[in-house]
């Protein structure tokens, strides 16, 4: 098992021989692992200190010259604390600018509401310009930062604290408005991305093995989101369950929702944070709290 | 160039920011005269606006203050990045000169208009610029109310600690934000101490002088540290009922005004 923070920090590394990457944080860099680049590329390492404003402004201040920029911070200070930044500047000036946000959804655990950011997907999927991506495990992260690196514009890679499964390998692509279907089952599907990836995955195990044939969908790609897989799935699947570490209002959730409204009306269930705030404990407790386990997907069918 | 030209040059920019304003019907000129002469010294006289191999300009520019996109069209347009008969279209809905700065405009790298954002983008550029052994500076305007906003400061720290002598910022200390003198809304006091102790170097001019402006940006170009140019200022300078007054810092000029401020531009 890896975080998807960790398998950034990897990335970083990978890439960083690259002179024109430029990599900054705000006092978080043992957590969210840009400190793994500095390490090994100090002169580009820019760290700007407990000032998450700024460091979104100084990052797309570097990446107007030209540069590769990738920006960290928790997802509560970089979607909440910079909202201001991220929109009128990194979006409005449709900068190009990876701003890698960590410890999203209640996933961060122990430090308790006010560091789980479960707003972040619903703040930044409104915003235009916007592109969001959610990544489910190492090698997933990895090739989305890969893509993002050298697609234009403002990026937002939610990533997370504790470690998740391996779900992919090397043979799996990942592009701007794409997702990955696992089965063809008949009998519902389970919409994820993130950590609840793999939660949805072990769900689809425990269905089958009671005669259920589910498919589960990774839409890594949150914004742009896609569309066609979605419909496909309401046409073909009888039951329709998401599931996220997130507010179900304005997450991905929603989004489906959105979709099927228009496009081809059918029920969905929703699992994720409902209107309330967060909560301290162990990760995996905090989950179970919450109703983000392979337990109540099963449940629903 | 010779200060007359500079002068000549300021004067005509007024003027179109009078009239976009007018036309616009809306608009902010107390603060977009009070920093002409500051954009017309940087513009004509100062900036190297030549572009380096990857494209980017020698020396860049950011308008922290995004209300004073009067003054910075007008100022684009006497430099030949944006047609002076567009200026007409400002905050027009079929017009490209959006009420604030956008960098979809010829010339501007990033739009701005909410306030405090500059000085972090220019450290970037500045930062960049370091990385890569690049010569040129990286000029901002800021407003003296602006500076409230925390991310400032957060930005002035920024530069001190990576030694961005090639950052020269000015501000635009005409005195007064829309609620009423900088001193009364939130004790702004003892600017010169407040950016020494963030560790810039600091100088206070005229900022209607062209000679002090100039030299002050000479002077900034020796500096060890990031600089900041307190210039003095006069809200609404060259039209004399606008002068020093509040009222005008967001307001437009109806015909007779409009009128009274074109003859007086026009002396």
């Amino acid at each position: 098992m890896k975080s998807t923070r960790k398998a950034y920090g990897e990335f970083l590394q990978e890439v960083g021989a690259d002179k024109n990457i430029v990599v900054l944080d705000a006092d978080l860099a043992n957590a969210t692992k840009t400190d793994m680049f500095r390490a090994q590329y100090p002169d580009r390492h820019i760290d700007v200190g407990i000032a998450e404003a700024d460091l979104v402004g100084t990052a797309c201040g570097i990446a107007l010259t030209g540069k590769k920029v990738f920006a960290s911070t928790f997802a509560i200070f970089m979607a909440g604390r910079a909202y201001d930044q991220v929109r009128n500047t990194a979006a409005y000036s449709n900068i190009n600018v990876n701003l890698c946000a960590t410890h999203a959804g209640v996933m961060v655990g122990e430090d308790g509401p006010t560091h789980q950011c479960i707003e972040d997907v619903a703040l930044m999927n409104v915003i235009p310009n916007m592109k969001v991506l959610s990544p489910a495990d190492d090698i997933s992260t990895k090739k989305i930062l890969n893509m993002c690196m050298n697609e234009k514009g403002p990026k937002y890679i939610r990533l997370g604290r504790s470690d998740v499964e391996y779900i992919y390998d090397d043979t799996y692509e990942f592009r701007l408005g794409g997702s990955h279907t696992f089965g063809d089952g008949k009998d519902g599907t389970i919409f994820a991305y993130g950590p609840t990836v793999s939660i949805a995955l072990e769900a689809k195990n425990e269905l089958k093995q009671k005669g259920i044939n589910v498919r589960v969908v990774d839409l890594y790609s949150i914004k742009p989101i896609d569309k066609d897989t979605i419909i496909k799935c309401a046409k073909e699947t009888e039951k329709l369950v998401s599931i996220e570490d997130h507010s179900v209002i304005g997450g991905v959730g929603s989004i489906i929702a959105n979709i099927l409204c228009e496009e081809y009306p059918k029920k969905l269930k929703k699992i994720g944070i409902n209107d309330t705030f967060g909560k301290s404990g162990n990760a995996k407790e905090v989950y179970k709290y919450f109703g983000l386990t392979k337990e109540n997907l099963v449940n629903k069918f | 160039m010779e200060v007359k030209k500079l002068e000549e040059i300021a004067t005509n920019v007024r003027k179109n920011i009078i009239k976009m304003v007018y036309n616009a019907k809306s608009g902010h000129p107390g603060g977009s005269l009070s920093c002409t002469d500051i954009l017309v010294c940087l513009y004509h006289e100062k900036m190297n606006l030549n572009l380096d191999e990857m494209g980017n300009r020698i020396d860049k520019f950011v308008l922290s203050k995004g209300h004073a996109s009067p003054a910075y069209y007008a100022v684009l347009a006497s430099k030949g990045f944006i047609p002076e008969e567009d200026l007409i279209g400002f905050r027009k809905v079929d017009s490209y000169l959006e009420g604030h700065p956008t960098n979809k405009i010829n010339g501007i790298d990033v739009s701005s208009g909410s306030l405090g954002q500059g000085l972090s983008i220019a450290n970037g550029m500045a930062i960049s610029k370091k990385i890569d052994n690049k010569e040129g500076y990286v000029y901002c305007l800021l407003g003296d109310g602006e500076i409230e906003e925390g991310q400032i400061w957060e930005a002035c720290m920024t530069a001190n600690k990576y030694k961005l002598n090639n950052v020269i910022a000015f501000l635009d200390y005409n005195g007064l934000q829309i609620d009423g003198s900088i001193e009364d809304v939130k004790s702004v006091d003892n600017l010169k101490e407040k950016f020494e102790a963030f560790g810039w170097n600091v100088q206070e001019i005229d900022g209607h002088n062209f000679n002090e402006i100039n030299n002050s940006i000479e002077k900034a170009k020796s500096s060890e540290k990031s600089n900041m140019i307190i210039a003095k200022t006069i809200k609404g300078k060259g039209v004399s009922y606008m002068e020093n007054s509040v009222s005008w810092h967001g307001k437009a000029p109806n015909e007779e005004e409009y009128n009274i401020a074109i003859a007086e531009l026009s002396k």
